[in-house]
């Protein structure tokens, strides 16, 4: 059974989504079967896939940002809560 | 005449004299294509990621071994692009699709992401573009079958090259590395994180074009100025030799002193401690020197979740910082939140003026149970172990009458007994103060000093309540001063009202960590000095310069002057 679960968050580590936070996120959302995407509300951007670290990257989260998290697919609600918890934990 | 000069940006500071170096990396040149078999291409990418990834984890230990892990987490990111799902995408569809060769399809794949990190604002990001372009470049040799450039660096030197990668910069041989100098590159550039860790003074965005200059040419970097001297005269290299041996000498003093507690010449002893607000700045803390913590913010817990933290989460929380405090001082600050910030789960309304309204102790009007059910966390978190006894103290925020300190007292008092009731372990000999940085907490300190433990001044708070300015206003900000007369003065009337009742004052606003208050501070009779962490070393040698007889007269005076400008004007001139 294929379903969608999504989240809306704002990055609070001062780094945003930088080095060791982004390396975080992405090897998190990469322990999933279902696919993931992220998107910086704070610009015009399209959501890319929050497994690749590059495409992370390239939406430029900083601390602040709001981001947008959608996953589709087997263990979709328990991606976004795991990746919830790792951003409102600060990445601690 | 003086020696023509290349300016470029501060990167890591120090001193270095000595030949350039330059490094000139090899240029790759690359078939495109169309390649006859696809799936050969794809093969030797294949084959070029599993070699590539052997290197980095061969680069990563050589890292750790000769900077620190900081640095060898550089190249653990660069083997996370060896596994990105979109980057390796997007060199299989340049095979599939376009028919290039493997190398072709790698530089083409490295472009489309470099160039869309270049367009973003922040330097951080555009700087990964330079990462991207490593792990490309090692990609494409290995895909080649070339073998891996080794540096020949024979004689101790400074480096010039139009840009050097992570790993260029690590593979040198330290003792032959005097000092770093690129053309391209900002402050955040990995060659300015690994020369900063590696302790090598480093310019980086210098304006010159590496061809023009002459391998062997004498020179003088100066990574403080962010400049780099050539063929410098005999007087210029006495000079540079000069400043790089106190450079090297206080270098030395600083890592040796820094966890030596702060004396002035006449013996007297300041408490110099760190204001945290995680378990990050905790560590940073540590690192720097501080004797314990002066000001924990506890708001971390409470911001971007739906819900309040239960007292299990808020426990578990304190606890970790206490451990990591180890038995030093901890002064915990409750909850000190407002309708300046969203926490919509706490039914803060609008408010026309929220640092004037319903914020910090005042929720004790409404909200008890969240300072109940934080006082028992923290009782909690700080029960002693056989390891440890944790030193905590707690202080309310915002105080500005009594009748807080007695609720907020009584409320106290009520946790403790109900973990008593409830046999849950707890902390011992809790300290009880609080912050004073509404002007009126400070002009009946010496009434509220009876009823408390100790006084934290916040001086960001009473500077912006006393001169009545917004700090986050523009065009009021320049009025905010901690240096006016009048703040001064409450800041002294403070400290005199906890002395006369024989407690202790410290001070946690920002005015803890400018070293030009130092003299003043001690000279009032402050009792401890709490600041960000990085700060502490530099507090820490100030207050090592000074006596604190001559203090007390600095700040007779200082308190005898009319503006700002007198006052800073003074200080700053001693």
């Amino acid at each position: 059974m294929s379903h969608t679960a999504q989240t809306t968050l704002t990055i609070h580590h001062e780094a945003g989504l930088h080095a060791r936070p982004a390396a975080r996120f992405v090897k998190l959302a990469g322990t999933f079967p279902c696919t993931i995407t992220l998107r910086n509300l704070n610009k015009d951007a399209k959501a890319v896939n929050a497994k690749s670290m590059v495409s992370v990257l390239t939406q430029g989260v900083n601390q602040g940002t709001r981001i947008e998290l959608v996953a589709t697919g087997e263990q979709a609600a328990e991606a976004i809560a795991a990746l919830t918890k790792l951003i409102e934990s600060n990445f601690e | 005449m003086s020696s023509p000069t290349i300016q470029g940006l501060a990167a890591a500071p120090g001193i270095a004299v000595g030949p350039l170096w330059i490094h000139r990396p090899e240029g790759v040149v690359i078939e495109r294509g169309p390649a006859r078999d696809p799936a050969e291409e794809w093969r030797r990418v294949r084959r070029s990621i599993e070699r590539s990834r052997a290197q980095l984890v061969e680069l990563g230990g050589l890292a750790l071994a000769r900077v620190g892990p900081v640095e060898a987490a550089i190249f653990e990111a660069h083997q996370m692009f060896l596994d990105d799902e979109e980057f390796i995408n997007a060199i299989r569809t340049g095979i599939d699709g376009k028919s290039l060769t493997a190398e072709a399809a790698i530089e083409d794949a490295v472009t489309v992401y470099a160039d869309m990190l270049l367009a973003l604002d922040d330097e951080y990001f555009r700087a990964r573009a330079a990462d991207l372009r490593d792990v490309g470049l090692r990609l494409i040799r290995n895909a080649s079958g070339g073998e891996a450039v080794t540096h020949t660096l024979s004689q101790p030197s400074i480096i010039v090259a139009d840009d050097l990668s992570p790993s260029d910069t690590i593979q040198f041989d330290r003792q032959f590395v005097l000092g770093l100098c690129t053309a391209r590159g900002g402050p955040t550039s990995h060659v300015a994180i690994l020369s900063r860790g590696m302790g090598v003074p480093a310019i980086v965005s210098a304006r010159f074009d590496p061809d023009a200059l002459a391998e062997g040419t004498l020179a003088v970097l100066d990574g403080e100025a962010g400049t780099l001297t050539l063929e410098p005269d005999q007087e210029e290299i006495n000079a540079a030799q000069q400043r790089r041996g106190q450079w090297l000498s206080a270098r030395a003093l600083a890592q040796s002193v820094a966890h030596e507690p702060a004396v002035t010449t006449d013996g007297v002893r300041a408490e110099i401690v760190a204001n945290i607000g995680n378990q990050r700045d905790a560590l940073s803390a540590i690192d720097n020197g501080a004797e314990g913590v002066g000001l924990f913010r506890t708001e971390f817990l409470f911001m971007d979740r739906d819900d309040l933290p239960t007292e299990e989460e808020q426990v578990a929380s304190y606890a970790e910082i206490a451990r990591l405090m180890a038995g030093r001082p901890l002064v915990a600050r409750m909850l000190d939140i407002g309708g300046d910030k969203p926490v919509p789960y706490l039914g803060i309304e609008h408010e026309d003026n929220p640092f004037l309204g319903w914020r910090a102790i005042r929720m004790l009007d409404g909200r008890e149970d969240i300072y109940l059910t934080q006082f028992r966390a923290l009782l909690r978190a700080c029960a002693p172990t056989p390891d440890f006894r944790p030193d905590l103290r707690i202080m309310l925020p915002m105080v500005s009458t009594m009748l807080e300190i007695e609720r907020g007292r009584a409320l106290f008092d009520r946790a403790r007994q109900q973990l008593r009731d409830e046999g849950l372990p707890q902390a011992e000999h809790v300290q009880f103060g609080i912050m004073v940085e509404v002007p009126s907490a400070a002009l009946l300190a010496h009434h509220f000093a009876r009823h408390v433990d100790f006084f934290s001044i916040g001086t960001n708070d009473l500077t912006q309540y006393t001169l009545a300015v917004d700090r986050g206003n523009a065009r009021v900000v320049s009025l905010a001063s901690p240096f006016s007369p009048a703040v001064l003065r409450l800041i002294a009337m403070t400290i005199d009202a906890a002395h006369a009742h024989g407690k202790w004052c410290g001070l946690c606003g920002e005015l803890g960590g400018d070293v030009m208050a130092t003299p003043l501070l001690l000279g009032m009779g402050l009792d401890e000095f709490s600041m960000s962490p990085s700060a502490i070393p530099a507090v820490k040698a100030r207050v090592r310069a000074l006596s604190q007889a001559d203090c007390r007269a600095i700040a007779a005076h200082a308190l005898s002057l009319a503006t700002n400008r007198e006052v800073t004007d003074y200080l700053g001139g001693l």
